[in-house]
């Protein structure tokens, strides 16, 4: 069994309102130093059988008109090889 | 790096042979000779970002502005007009000091890319406009069209839309108390996103859209400028000035309620201080509007520094801060002495804030970036002396053979049994179902004064608490009557909301307008525009409802085929007292129904001929405003007397269709008994103008006869509210039940 990650942020031109609205809180709250937050959604696919092409190219798709508003939003697909139960 | 000199006037005065792209902005060839003629000089690239902005169709109005004079020319005198065509809102007097300013705009194509984003931004760019005129706003309506209700795509861009607006309106705690949704084939592609606002102020709180007083202050505050919807201007930056430019700008704006909340409040408390001498928001050609407007406006002198806009991307060059419709941002002038304060107000509402520039009392507009003077003209032939098209126009070819081919000729249901199959078949059709399950994803009640919303005639809001006073608004519009006859179709939609507004016991004052057309570039569009224009400016100067404002949206179109023509049309209405309004809803068992008005065989255009034969041909119903009138002063006498308890005005289904919605509403059925001189298929679908139907209680029946017998208005009894049935007597019976679930399973089935 594999692990997919799909992750999902605004396109960087694209104003993120909730991004800035973090940045702004910051220094409130005593975190000075940074100068710009972005905002995402990460998407965790516990994917049955093996990840191949054909398994990656549906995730793709399904990233490309669900998961993602791709109009506004840009998308990453990576696997995250899930890690042996101890002691086997 | 090397670094072409910035392209100050200057320099544009030096090398009258740089080339610029105009074309790619937009302009034309005999445009961009008349830009260079008015300087006297080649025109800097901030120049020409600004020129071709604001000489664009969407603000210059350069096909429409000769026909829309006519909202001018034949305005009718009305006490009740405050501000008027050309600021950012018109302004009503609605009484007891209060004034209301309303406005309708569109926001179509940015819906159907995102359709989200695009229908929020809408709300949020037609509430500042609201803002900039002094006025706290109160309420939003949204007047919406899209493709076939089964197409695919309507499925992708309605949920997105709605929930739009509904985010947006939420956020800023604005109810939503009207509108429409519309589903026609020639939507497609091309969904019509309309979005109105109402706000209510006291007479003296009256904010015009002016910079004068040389040593006023410019300030710049809200959102952040972004690269938001500049196309073209990034065109010249990359490709004539700085070819090491990361090009990427965004084709979308994405809105910001919270701010946009936050400008509400921060923009009334400098208001009430007394704080502000001017104003405008920033919306379509964001900073080269505002100031060329607010220059022009007021003596013409204004020195602006580029470098001080507080900015979301460094890159940005100065056409593109020029250009930049980032969202969320507002222009204010204000005294010098008074600067602190204003400052001191947006700091304690977390709004950026940055004074840009001074009123000069010089006639120029200068603009300054990096030491270096990049734009130098008088704004008013920026803002005001642009080109003007008088476009050609020609009735088209096929518009005989579309009235020829008559409706009225349609193959009628000859049976009690065929009667009833086609009610259900109406009243089920996406666009005469009931459309709860879109309004209802909308707040229609947040902040307490909202006294009618969706399915009522008119939204209706409380401006007065100890008084009642209140406002009314309707907005309506039949691109198919309109395609059938231009000019009557633009009638029909003012007659309509006219008689929305009435119906409710309001009484209508002012009117808004959305004109949305395909391109102005084919004759036979122009003609139905011009057509369309003249007929709405003649109805108002009759109805006495002058236009305060409003907006054309035209090239509403896919390839070749223009959508129907659109006028979408808002009434303002007042009532002294909303606890006098009439609800749509029957109330009480035993009242008697009373159908106002005539009835004619008139199904040109009609739901009936679309939902049963799928046509559309022949004439739309006749026009009588006189008429109109007259029963808008019954309405609204016989609300303030108490004598009818509930009033639906009669429109596209006809009178079946107001009886079911009346009925469903109430939870109370009707026995109809069809009138002597009628049959039963014309008194239940014909959509004769200038109709509504009534329920009168017993006691009232008396007072109610006389005064329209006085006032010469045909009255007929038609039946009763009564049982859980709508029974049309020797014809058909449809229990309540049946009705309910062919009425509202129709849009959740759908688009759920």
């Amino acid at each position: 069994m594999a692990r997919v990650v799909v992750d999902v942020m605004l396109k960087p031109e694209i104003l993120d309102p909730q991004g800035q609205a973090v940045q702004r809180a910051l220094p409130r709250l005593g975190f000075q130093g940074i100068s710009d937050v972005r905002q995402g959604k990460r998407f965790e696919l516990e994917v049955d059988g093996p990840v191949d092409d054909t398994a990656l190219a549906r995730i793709h798709e399904l990233a490309e008109s669900f998961l993602a508003n791709t109009v506004i939003e840009d998308f990453t697909v990576k696997v995250e090889e899930v890690k042996a139960e101890a002691g086997k | 790096m090397s670094r072409t000199p910035l392209d100050t006037v200057e320099h544009a005065a030096g090398t009258p042979d740089v080339e610029l792209p105009w074309a790619e902005l937009g302009l034309k060839k005999d445009e961009y000779e008349r830009v260079v003629e008015i300087l006297g000089r080649r025109p800097t690239g901030a120049e020409l970002a600004m020129y071709s902005v604001m000489w664009s169709e969407h603000c210059s109005y350069k096909s429409s502005k000769v026909h829309l004079r006519q909202f001018g020319e034949k305005a009718p005198q009305s006490d009740a007009l405050l501000v008027g065509i050309g600021e950012n809102a018109g302004v009503v007097d609605v009484g007891q000091g209060y004034a209301v300013t309303f406005k309708v705009e569109s926001h179509n194509h940015p819906s159907y890319v995102e359709p989200y984003q695009g229908a929020a931004t809408g709300v949020g760019g037609i509430v500042r406009d609201i803002i900039a005129m002094g006025a706290r706003p109160v309420a939003v309506v949204d007047p919406l069209r899209f493709g076939a209700a089964d197409h695919p795509d309507t499925k992708r861009v309605l949920p997105g839309v709605v929930a739009g607006i509904g985010g947006y309106g939420n956020c800023l705690g604005l109810p939503n108390i009207g509108g429409e949704v519309v589903f026609d084939a020639c939507y497609q592609g091309n969904p019509l996103v309309n979005a109105g606002a109402i706000g209510v102020m006291k007479h003296e709180d009256i904010h015009l859209a002016k910079a004068s007083g040389a040593g006023n202050k410019v300030i710049l505050y809200g959102a952040r400028t972004g690269g938001d919807g500049i196309g073209g201007a990034s065109i010249l930056a990359s490709e004539t000035f700085d070819d090491a430019k990361p090009s990427k700008r965004p084709a979308v704006q994405v809105g910001d309620p919270f701010q946009e909340k936050l400008l509400i409040e921060c923009t009334l408390e400098a208001f009430q201080e007394k704080l502000v001498v001017g104003i405008q928001d920033l919306g379509a050609a964001g900073l080269s509007c505002a100031t060329s407007e607010l220059a022009s406006n007021g003596s013409g002198g204004m020195r602006v520094t580029l470098d001080d806009v507080p900015l979301r991307d460094s890159t940005l060059s100065p056409e593109e801060i020029l250009m930049s419709e980032s969202q969320e941002r507002m222009c204010a002038v204000v005294e010098p002495e008074k600067v602190d304060r204003f400052l001191e107000i947006c700091d304690k509402w977390d709004v950026i804030a940055t004074v840009i520039g001074e009123v000069t009392d010089g006639d120029r507009l200068e603009i300054f970036w990096h030491g270096g003077k990049i734009v130098d003209v008088d704004p008013r032939t920026v803002a005001h002396d642009g080109p003007v098209y008088e476009r050609p126009y020609a009735r088209p070819s096929w518009q005989d053979e579309l009235q020829a081919d008559d409706a009225n000729k349609l193959p009628r249901p000859g049976t009690g049994d065929e009667l009833k199959d086609q009610v259900l078949k109406l009243v089920s059709s996406p666009n005469q179902a009931s459309k709860s399950w879109i309004t209802s994803q909308y707040d229609h009640f947040v902040q307490g004064n909202t006294v009618l919303a969706q399915p009522e005639d008119s939204g209706m809001i409380r401006i007065d608490e100890s008084s009642g006073l209140g406002v009314a608004i309707a907005t309506d519009g039949n691109g198919r009557y309109a395609k059938l006859d231009p000019y009557a179709g633009a009638q029909l939609a003012l007659a309509e909301a006219y008689r929305n507004v009435a119906t409710t016991g309001a009484k209508p004052l002012a009117v808004s307008d959305c004109l949305n057309f395909g391109s102005p570039e084919d004759p036979a569009v122009m003609w139905q525009f011009a057509e369309a224009i003249r007929g709405l400016a003649d109805a108002c100067q009759q109805l006495g409802t002058p236009v305060t404002g409003g907006n054309v949206s035209l090239y509403n179109q896919t390839g070749e085929a223009a959508i129907h023509p659109t006028p979408v049309v808002a009434v303002l209405g007042v009532i002294d007292d909303v606890a006098r309004r009439t609800p749509v809803a029957f109330q009480e068992e035993g009242q008697l129904l009373y159908l106002l008005g005539d009835t004619r065989e008139e199904f040109g255009g009609s739901a009936w001929s679309q939902v049963i034969h799928d046509h559309l041909g022949g004439l739309p119903p006749q026009v009588d405003l006189e008429r109109e009138r007259l029963l808008a002063e019954i309405l609204i006498s016989a609300s303030r007397d108490g004598m009818i308890d509930s009033a639906h005005d009669l429109s596209d289904g006809g009178l079946v269709q107001a009886v079911v919605e009346s009925a469903l509403l109430g939870g109370k059925g009707a026995r109809l008994v069809v009138p002597e001189g009628l049959d039963a298929f014309t008194f239940l679908f014909s959509e004769s103008a200038g109709r509504a139907l009534v329920a009168v209680p017993r006691s009232e029946e008396l007072r109610f006869n006389d005064m329209c017998g006085a006032r010469g208005l045909p009255v007929t009894r038609v039946g009763v509210v009564d049982g859980d049935t709508v029974e049309v007597q020797g014809e058909f019976t449809l229990s309540l039940d049946t009705l309910r679930e062919a009425h509202e399973r129709t849009i959740p089935a759908l688009l759920a």
